[in-house]
């Protein structure tokens, strides 16, 4: 068992045939992931990295079955590409690309909502669950198999983190970056759900960053639903305060976003908090162990 | 990007949303005959430059007479104004806005963001204009009207008497000015792809018109792409000059008053090696996220922005390779050493994509200040102890 994605998800890749698309979906194929196709407008009919190319997504899901979609079109196309897939029945869409326009993405969310397409990202390093199927630009090689699932906005600190797991003699079940942006995919609340109810997920690793509220939003989550040991760390403590022009920013959550504020909702939810990423593996053993 | 308020009121008139009448300048003359073009008999002069709280440090001033105008602006051009939005070092005053008189009844707060949590822009005012807008927010969140506006159905109505109900306004005519021009506000918010704008105060004059006294506005840096017109408003002697050198080569740098340098690809990593360094006992001197393309050159560009700090005691290199590949890594610092007088000891921390070639590299150059470390706790503790002259 893991989240979301497993050894039999069927993949493809929308900005299959450029550079970034082909060199990571090779990789992908590579540690096992199920890529059946891809997507280049005008390229339809053509194979690569011997799978069929198609023109549109629609035609791809007919053709392969797929239920995901990994997107690494350009910024400027990241919206277009994020509709597309979920008005064809995608079900999960993983947006690798980074610098898509905020308001380009608040318009793909609500529409891929609508349709129940999930999305993941973007501005992200995808998911993965360990050695089965990456969906991404991680390290494959750095996640073995285990029960700890992993959820961080930031995409080395998701590397260090599965690592030092690892090297204290656990697994990861799946590691997901959801990304950073002002509007992302699914976050904190909805994965905290799936790994408390995935069978093979024992203990969860939450990163987190300052600003925003999400963190603020899964403590409270945390509190209430989560009965699986969490340890969590916050990136920024020692970032200085912002250069600031407006105010409205920090109005709209009622909360300033600091890495202070979002440990302190955390302790208070029964979370491991620990003060350096250099901390997480052993922190996550002391958990596991008890 | 941030803009200053006159070419933030540049837009507003664009799209109709009221203004006093004003002119840029960058000489105490000039300004005097901005007045003159503008005429009456009262103007403001306003220091331009991209923080809040300009009033409160002095530079905003009131003129009753032509020379008065000249005597403020040469006052305040070439001042470093610090309000708490500037940090200590403050900015300095490099143009000045002369704004007619206006006769103010009434000041109002409006402003548009993007809500996190519902993913829609909203729409906030308070009938507590011209205050700190944060103090209102904690004393009376209640006298803050938040209106969400969905952009699949735009700027309706009812969004319009939400917000004149709110804010106690009775007087129809009033009423319909007031939603016009949020209305516009909106558009122009949606149109310019814009992060923030804030109008405080947002007045109402003895005739019962609304105008924006200032405006502060914010745009998406992902989105300048397709606005070139905003593109051209960028003010770079407002930006950090090492901060901008530092993006040139795809480098995000901030400078920070401590004595260990980091260099560290991923700016969550970046910040959480910050954290351990001072969780350690040491004091970061710098971000600097490196990015995804890093390669020997902007590695070379990353130690000398670094070494341009002369607190610097020791450096940290912390990498964790995922696109960015350690051996790359490994060969930029022995260029750097080439290219760059690297005189503090350099501990280097390389782990995931080709970590084991990029140890063999750095173990065969045998470079006398450059300390291997394991892991980022080990890494962190030998720059601590480097800094300390350990």
């Amino acid at each position: 068992m893991s989240i979301l994605v497993n050894k039999d998800t069927k993949v493809i890749v929308q900005g299959f045939t450029g550079k970034e698309g082909s060199f990571h979906a090779e990789q992908c194929m590579a540690y096992g992931t199920k890529i059946v196709g891809g997507v280049t407008p005008n390229k339809g009919g053509q194979e690569h990295l011997g799978q069929p190319v198609f023109n549109t997504v629609k035609e791809a899901v007919v053709g392969t079955g797929a239920t995901v979609s990994m997107i690494f079109v350009p910024p400027a196309f990241v919206a277009d590409a994020v509709m597309e897939a979920a008005a064809a029945g995608i079900t999960l869409a993983v947006v690798i690309t980074e610098g898509a326009p905020v308001r380009d993405m608040q318009a793909a969310k609500a529409f891929a909502t609508k349709h129940g397409m999930m999305t993941i990202g973007p501005n992200c390093p995808g998911i993965i669950t360990a050695e089965e199927c990456k969906i991404g630009i991680m390290p494959g090689a750095i996640f073995k198999k285990g029960n700890v699932g992993l959820i961080s906005k930031s995409g080395t600190l998701t590397y260090e983190g599965a690592n030092q797991v690892c090297r204290e003699g656990f697994g990861i079940s799946t590691a997901v970056g959801i990304g950073g942006d002002p509007i992302i995919g699914l976050s904190y609340k909805q994965l905290l759900k799936m790994f408390q109810e995935d069978d093979d997920t024992h203990a969860i690793v939450m990163i987190g960053e300052i600003g925003g509220d999400l963190e603020i939003q899964a403590a409270a989550y945390i509190k209430e639903n989560i009965t699986k040991p969490v340890v969590a760390f916050i990136a920024g403590q020692t970032a200085p305060a912002g250069k600031r022009m407006g105010h409205a920013g920090a109005i709209i959550s009622g909360s300033a976003g600091t890495a202070k504020e979002k440990m302190d909702a955390l302790k208070a939810a029964g979370v491991t908090v620990v003060v350096s990423p250099a901390e997480i593996g052993k922190a996550v053993k002391a958990v596991l162990n008890k | 990007m941030n803009i200053h308020e006159y070419q933030a009121k540049q837009i507003f008139a664009k799209y109709g949303v009221p203004t006093p009448r004003g002119i840029i300048a960058n000489t105490p003359s000039q300004a005097m005959t901005n007045a003159q073009e503008l005429g009456g008999d009262v103007w403001v002069v306003k220091a331009q430059i991209h923080a809040g709280g300009r009033g409160l440090g002095g530079g905003v001033k009131l003129a009753r007479s032509i020379t008065e105008v000249k005597e403020l602006a040469s006052e305040i051009l070439g001042m470093t104004l610090v309000t708490h939005q500037t940090g200590p070092e403050g900015k300095l005053v490099q143009k000045v806005y002369i704004e007619e008189g206006a006769d103010i009844v009434d000041e109002l707060y409006l402003g548009i963001v993007l809500d996190r949590a519902k993913e829609m822009p909203v729409i906030m005012a308070s009938t507590e204009g011209g205050m700190d807008i944060e103090t209102v927010a904690h004393n009376t969140p209640e006298k803050i009207i938040k209106i969400a506006v969905d952009p699949f159905i735009g700027f309706q109505g009812f969004h319009g008497r939400e917000l004149v109900f709110g804010l106690g306004i009775t007087d129809p005519k009033e009423q319909s000015k007031l939603i016009k021009l949020a209305k516009a506000l909106y558009t122009l918010y949606m149109e310019n792809d814009a992060e923030m704008i804030e109008i405080n105060p947002l007045i109402k004059t003895g005739a019962g018109d609304f105008l924006a006294l200032d405006g502060k506005m914010g745009f998406d840096d992902s989105a300048l792409g397709r606005h070139p017109e905003v593109e051209d408003m960028r003010d770079i002697s407002e930006e950090d000059a090492d901060e901008r050198e530092a993006s040139q080569y795809g480098l995000s740098y901030i400078a920070l008053d401590g004595e260990i340098g980091c260099m560290v690809n991923g700016a969550g990593l970046a910040m959480g090696t910050m954290d351990t360094i001072n969780y350690m006992g040491g004091t970061p001197a710098n971000f600097l996220d490196v990015g995804g393309s890093a390669n020997a050159q902007t590695v070379a560009k990353g130690f000398e922005i670094i070494l341009k700090n002369p607190n610097v005691k020791a450096i940290f290199v912390n990498i964790f390779g995922g696109i960015v590949r350690c051996d790359r890594i490994a060969n930029g610092i022995l260029e750097a050493t080439k290219l760059v007088d690297v005189h503090v000891p350099v501990i280097v921390r390389l782990d995931g994509t080709n970590a084991i070639e990029a140890a063999e590299i750095l173990k065969n150059a045998n470079i006398p200040n450059v300390i291997a470390a394991t892991d980022l706790g080990d890494g962190a503790a030998k720059a601590v102890r480097a800094a300390k002259g350990e």
